[in-house]
């Protein structure tokens, strides 16, 4: 049984064997002792420990070099737990351990221009060819994909089955020939999103996760770990959004009036009560009694930043109606919080739309955790080669 | 620290809430608020008897339980779930706090076996952030006069706790006229307290700004009661109640609305655990705690008010004209919801107060 004693003696170890100041090899040495994320499995990064001691791990390692979540948020959020869950031994080893240290970024492609909120109805085509694949179709909403060096893609490989059952799962090689990323100029003005074509793409199939035709149930974990990567990330009291636009109104008494007051006081509320849910829903999972607020916390997340990023640009009044630079650039990682005001309003529309629509989450919550019948349906049985579309 | 529920908590939970399905259908509190007496005194002598509710704040040595705001919390959400008529808010979190405050220990003994009630006589509309209206004052034989309105629990309490200035009296409620007036709440009334000189015995000095911001605090775990039994009921009827050949509940413009509506009760629910957490702390002196924990109050009992009026209104506008009936229950919790909206210190009351706690400064 692995313990917070435990814990401690392998950081000393740690510490005492490997020097901080050499990043990546700090890094490389901390992933061999189980250090990465503890509840992993031994030789993966992990101890099989505890998630809550991951806490005990953070604490201990504060002042040592850290990963940037920014640059790689659908590695470890993401990718990271359905390659666990999901991939051959073989594709565990060769993964997660450049994933988790940042040496290979990875991206996602599921989302097309045909197929977003329905993402099941998607067109790229997966063709089998001896032990290989061929791969044919456009992407998009690809963040960080012009310094991905892997993605994890959802592809048709059976047409003539309803579409959420002709769909496989695999690991895409961004290095591959016929991968064309392009990237696509967003409201902020810098592309931190691209558009993706694949064209004749040939991947092995020991780069397929999961059965083939069962890339619908692989995904759902992709997607299920990515709505508690965007909304469940912990915040300290008064941290994240709420924070910036409280330390402005703090520091900027003239910019106050009455109106924005009792906003900002709501608001001040609904970020607390929201922070607070996550720290519940946290604890029930190291409780072991996985709750359904999961799928709630994207939904509260994506209002509460639009909200609070709309107050800070008003809040402002004449530098409001300014703009850090539009000038044309592709980003280096997903940044919610950085930049100017005016950025952060815009980026953050994007919330309530990525990771799943505010509209889908909330079918989601009202079938799922509430049990309430599905609309009917005029796709369900019908192979996806006898679509409208 | 945890905002979850201990195992001893959800025993607790399971003894309230079968007695309550035995004894407390929302049949029986429809019956029992057309009666002459909406109390179910009863009830309340069984809770007491049986599991030990009324002295649940008291600490052991004085015939209580010694348990924590986090005990009392999770009687508070049975209790809102079933709109149960009995003076749990009003003797056993109120009344007692007042008590245990000013370090009485006679009566405290009495109001913790439930054979005796108290209520504090301040109006249920009493906001922790303003000072009581000096409606009683002293006469200068020493006795009690003046009125109070709109105190709930008066009507079935034998004694009354007043606080005059810093002081507090006790007062037997034999010597006071207690008018009981129509209630928005038909399970929790309110009544006119009148004090002629009246004779009453001072207990103590009381900073009473701290005992209705601990009832404020744990009246919003009451509050999520019924939000949960208000989401509960509706979540039912639309998945039975068929327009258009379908169950109302396929809609998907229903089915947001209760999506929204389940994120409002799940964040209430941290909420309300989170101040009752706060709450069952023991007293300390740091300055910094102290805020931390009116801020907790302050932010469930604003946040909660907000959401338990929303879903009782939505569970009735979602009930069609079933939720406009008298015999259908909604009615019951929609008045309480209202009604609980107002008391202890209203949402703004409360984000007012945060504005100060939080540091988050009015314009000059």
């Amino acid at each position: 049984m692995v313990d917070g004693e435990t814990i401690g003696e392998r950081v000393a170890a740690l510490l005492a064997g490997h020097d901080p100041a050499d990043r990546l090899e700090f890094l490389r040495a901390r992933f061999d002792a189980g250090l990465a994320w503890v509840h992993f499995p031994e030789g993966l990064g992990g101890l099989g420990a505890p998630r809550e001691l991951q806490q005990v791990v953070e604490r201990e390692l504060a002042g040592t070099p850290q990963l940037d979540t920014g640059v790689q948020a659908i590695g470890l959020g993401m990718a990271a737990p359905t390659i666990l869950t999901f991939g051959t031994e073989e594709q565990k080893k060769r993964f997660l351990r450049p994933l988790w240290t940042g040496e290979e970024i990875w991206c996602q492609l599921f989302s097309e221009p045909g197929a977003g909120s329905d993402l099941a109805t998607l067109g790229t085509r997966a063709v089998r060819d001896g032990d290989e694949w061929v791969v044919d179709g456009q992407k998009v909403w690809t963040s960080g994909a012009h310094h991905a060096r892997w993605a994890i893609l959802v592809a048709r490989t059976d047409v003539d089955v309803p579409k959420h059952r002709g769909l496989t799962y695999f690991v895409c090689d961004m290095h591959a020939p016929g991968v064309d990323v392009r990237p696509l100029r967003q409201i902020t003005g810098e592309a931190e999103f691209n558009e993706v074509f694949l064209t004749g793409v040939r991947l092995a199939d020991s780069l397929r996760l999961g059965e083939v035709g069962d890339g619908w149930r692989v995904a759902q974990t992709t997607l299920m770990n990515e709505r508690v990567a965007i909304g469940g990330a912990p915040v300290r009291r008064g941290g994240g959004m709420i924070g910036l636009v409280a330390d402005t109104w703090r520091s900027r008494p003239e910019l106050r009036t009455h109106d924005l007051h009792q906003r900002l006081l709501r608001l001040w509320v609904e970020a607390d009560v929201t922070r607070l849910a996550g720290a519940r829903l946290r604890e029930q999972l190291s409780a072991g009694q996985p709750g359904p607020e999961g799928s709630g916390m994207k939904l509260s997340f994506a209002s509460l930043n639009q909200a609070l990023s709309g107050l800070d640009v008003e809040l402002r009044g004449e530098e409001g109606l300014g703009y850090d630079d539009w000038t044309f650039r592709r980003s280096d990682s997903v940044d919610f919080f950085g930049r100017g005001p005016g950025y952060r309003y815009l980026r953050a529309k994007g919330n309530s739309i990525e990771g799943g629509t505010s509209e889908i989450l909330r079918n989601i919550v009202a079938e799922r955790v509430l049990g309430l019948p599905s609309e009917p349906r005029v796709d369900k049985d019908v192979p996806w080669k006898d679509l409208p579309r | 620290m945890t905002l979850l529920y201990t195992e001893v908590e959800e025993e607790l939970r399971a003894s309230v809430r079968d007695l309550l399905a035995d004894r407390c259908g929302p049949d029986a509190v429809l019956k029992r608020v057309e009666s002459a007496s909406p109390y179910d005194m009863d009830l309340w002598k069984t809770l007491s008897r049986e599991i030990g509710v009324a002295g649940l704040l008291v600490p052991e040595e004085y015939g209580g339980a010694g348990a924590s705001a986090r005990e009392a919390a999770v009687v508070l959400e049975e209790l809102g779930r079933a709109v149960a008529p009995v003076p749990f808010l009003t003797s056993s979190v109120l009344a007692t706090r007042a008590l245990l405050q000013v370090g009485e220990k006679d009566l405290i003994q009495e109001l913790a076996s439930g054979e005796t009630t108290a209520a504090l006589a301040v109006s249920l509309a009493a906001s922790p952030y303003r000072p009581l209206p000096a409606t009683v004052t002293v006469t200068d034989r020493g006795t009690l006069s003046g009125e109070v309105r709109a105190v709930a629990g008066a009507d079935v309490a034998d004694v009354l706790l007043v606080p005059v200035g810093t002081a507090l009296y006790r007062v037997a409620a034999e010597h006071v006229r207690i008018e009981v007036v129509p209630s928005l709440d038909l399970t929790r009334p309110i009544a006119t307290v009148t004090f002629s000189d009246t004779p009453g015995e001072v207990v103590g000095h009381l900073d009473a700004r701290k005992v209705l911001s601990f009832g404020a605090g744990l009246l919003a775990s009451e509050q999520l009661g019924v939000a949960e039994w208000c989401l509960d009921t509706t979540l039912a009827y639309i998945k039975e109640r068929h327009q258009f050949a379908r169950p109302v509940g396929s809609f998907q413009a229903i089915k947001h609305r209760m999506a929204d509506l389940w994120l409002d009760v799940v964040r209430a629910r941290a909420a309300a655990r989170n101040a009752a957490d706060l709450l069952a702390a023991p007293p300390v002196p740091d300055a910094a705690a102290a805020v931390e924990i009116e801020a907790a109050s302050a932010v469930a009992k604003s946040w909660c008010s907000e959401v338990v009026v929303h879903v009782a209104e939505e569970g009735v506008q979602l009930h069609g004209g079933t939720g406009m009936t008298w015999e259908h229950p909604l009615h019951l919790y929609l008045k309480r919801a209202k009604s609980t909206g107002i008391a202890l210190g209203t949402p703004g009351a409360h984000r007012d107060a945060l504005a100060v706690l939080a540091d988050l400064p009015a314009p000059a």
